[in-house]
């Protein structure tokens, strides 16, 4: 795979972002940048403040300082309109999937395109929503609720809500995290696809590393609140930092022995 | 340097009196978070009110779930209360010779007081604590913020047509409990205590005014744009799980009930 052209256009950069939840310090001077079209994977342990630095990236939280520049514009200082207006180039996947309970299926992943292409009939729409489900490996579920489905079946039908009108910028919270083996690959696959043919900008946030080190070309490891390593999956292998070596460890230990 | 724990060291007794004025000083705190937080809330519910996209579907199911769902228990509650009153106002009036006054009394004591405070607590009670629950189990599910990511604006889209569906059903949920009231004190006055109907329709129609069911009905309108304001923000505002959600209700309910005898007060000052 071409290693990321890093003198492409940054699409997403992140300026030296500070975050505290009250007394509470999540981030303390993230500075990071994602190549348009490139996929970026964020590593770090559990609660280090992934999914809040990934919920500044779209505008969900405001940092205390720092900015946060897509498409070349600080969006820091964008009230609720102008949010909007930046929202629709993005897609979200969420960590626990985050469907609207009150809906079916089909009524969520229609959702984003009955919001914001009016203009289409309703088969068009049901056809839509039957082509997204059946990349994320989904059919005939379109009429149960978000209750009846298992949590690996929850997380695709949310993928597949995130690309219904097709976003330019897609934002993964764990999309893998609790799938099967074979599921994991396919939207590993997804993921990459939306790349090659779309030209896609992805941030994935993983646990695992088999399958971040497959799509990313670029990954970041988030510790103690800052970006302590940021490279090409080969320059991580080789990284010196003792927590991220610590962090990697366990994995390299495995594949040796496989 | 951290000094060292003593794990089998008892716990020091609380001191009571210092703990009632720390509590106190919290709860203060808290209501002045909470009402500048309401404020905060009601501008921007008003302010997304009046931009479009409007959100009829949404704003129907609200009515019908406020509405309609609450109106059998307001009718309920407002026909045994006016039975009630109308029992205690005869029992009073009888010791003066004065039963022509039940009729008036039960009227006006309902039509200005029971009516809007009931009402409101009833629909406080059955939906606004489903609002507040529903509204926090979004929040801390993260439903809101995929609602925010898909460009949708959560508060236009969950907030408006709840904080509508108060102002709009609670006076006619108000006037629901006028109609029931005054039948059950009819019923009580006339059927049980052997007031005469004439005496009973003709003083009740000297004494009540279209003013009197009008403050009912204001109250209502106030009431029910706060009940459901409350419940928003307790909700949309959850956080830690599902036991913030069950803390953030509570804290709804009792902010509702007891904010809805201080308007009570306020806003009968205010019209007189
Ligand atoms: N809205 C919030 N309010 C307070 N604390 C929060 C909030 N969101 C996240 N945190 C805290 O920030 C830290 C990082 O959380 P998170 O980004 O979710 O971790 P992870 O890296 O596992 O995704 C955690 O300690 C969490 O408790
Ligand atoms: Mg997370």
């Amino acid at each position: 795979m071409a290693a990321a052209d890093q003198t492409a256009r940054p699409m997403i950069e992140i300026v030296d972002l500070h975050k505290s939840f009250g007394s509470h310090t999540v981030l303390s001077g993230i500075n990071l940048k994602v190549p348009q079209g490139s996929t970026l994977v964020i590593l770090g342990g559990s609660g280090s403040g992934k999914t809040v630095m990934m919920k500044h990236m779209i505008g969900l939280l405001k940092p205390d300082q720092g900015q946060v520049i897509i498409d070349g514009d600080d969006i820091v200082p964008y009230g609720a309109v102008q949010l909007e207006q930046l929202r629709k180039k993005f897609g979200m996947v969420f960590q626990a999937a985050a469907l609207f309970d009150s809906m079916t299926v089909y009524q969520n992943v229609a959702f984003p395109v009955l919001e914001h292409r009016k203009e289409l009939s309703e088969a068009k729409v049901r056809a839509l929503v039957k082509e997204k489900l059946a990349v994320v490996g989904l059919s005939g579920i379109e009429e149960r609720y978000p209750a009846d489905l298992s949590g690996g079946m929850r997380k695709r039908v949310g993928l597949a809500r995130a690309i219904m009108l097709e976003p330019k910028i897609v934002l993964y919270d764990e999309p893998t995290t609790g799938l099967d083996p074979i599921t994991t690959d396919s939207v590993d696959q997804m993921i990459l696809d939306a790349k090659r043919h779309l030209g896609v900008t992805s941030v994935v946030i993983s646990h695992d590393i088999a399958s971040a080190f497959k799509v990313a070309d670029n990954v970041a490891f988030l510790s103690q609140g800052v970006i302590v390593e940021q490279g090409t999956p080969a320059q991580l292998r080789h990284s010196t930092n003792p927590a991220l070596r610590a962090y990697l460890s366990t994995w390299f230990d495995l594949e040796r022995r496989s | 340097m951290t000094a060292p724990i003593d794990t089998n060291a008892p716990p020091k007794p609380p001191n009571a009196v210092k703990q009632a004025i720390e509590g106190l000083g919290l709860t203060l705190g808290r209501l002045v978070e909470d009402i500048g937080g309401l404020a905060v809330l009601l501008i921007d519910v008003l302010r997304w009110t009046v931009r479009p996209p409007f959100r009829a579907a949404n704003l129907f199911a609200q009515l019908d779930f406020v509405g309609v769902g609450s109106a059998l228990i307001v009718a309920l509650t407002g026909i045994f209360s006016g039975m009630v009153f109308a029992h205690q106002s005869a029992r009073a009036f009888e010791m003066f010779n004065s039963e022509a006054l039940v009729g008036p009394t039960v009227a006006l004591t309902i039509t200005r007081e029971l009516a809007p405070v009931f009402s409101a607590l009833m629909v406080t009670m059955r939906a606004g604590s489903a609002m507040c629950t529903e509204l926090g189990t979004m929040r801390v599910t993260e439903q809101v913020d995929a609602l925010e990511t898909m460009a949708v604006n959560p508060v236009q889209y969950l907030l408006v047509p709840r904080v509508l569906a108060g102002l709009i059903m609670v006076p006619v949920l108000v006037m629901l409990f006028d109609a029931a009231g005054l039948a059950g004190g009819y019923f009580v006055s006339v059927l049980v205590k052997g007031v005469s109907a004439g005496t009973w329709l003709s003083r009740t129609q000297q004494w009540l005014d279209p003013e009197d069911i009008a403050e009912g009905l204001i109250k209502g309108a106030v009431f029910g744009l706060y009940v459901a304001l409350v419940a928003c923000f307790k909700g949309y505002h959850a956080s830690g799980g599902a036991k913030g959600v069950g803390l953030a209700t509570t804290q709804a309910m009792v902010m509702s009930a007891l904010g809805i005898f201080v308007l009570d007060y306020f806003v009968g000052v205010i019209l007189h």
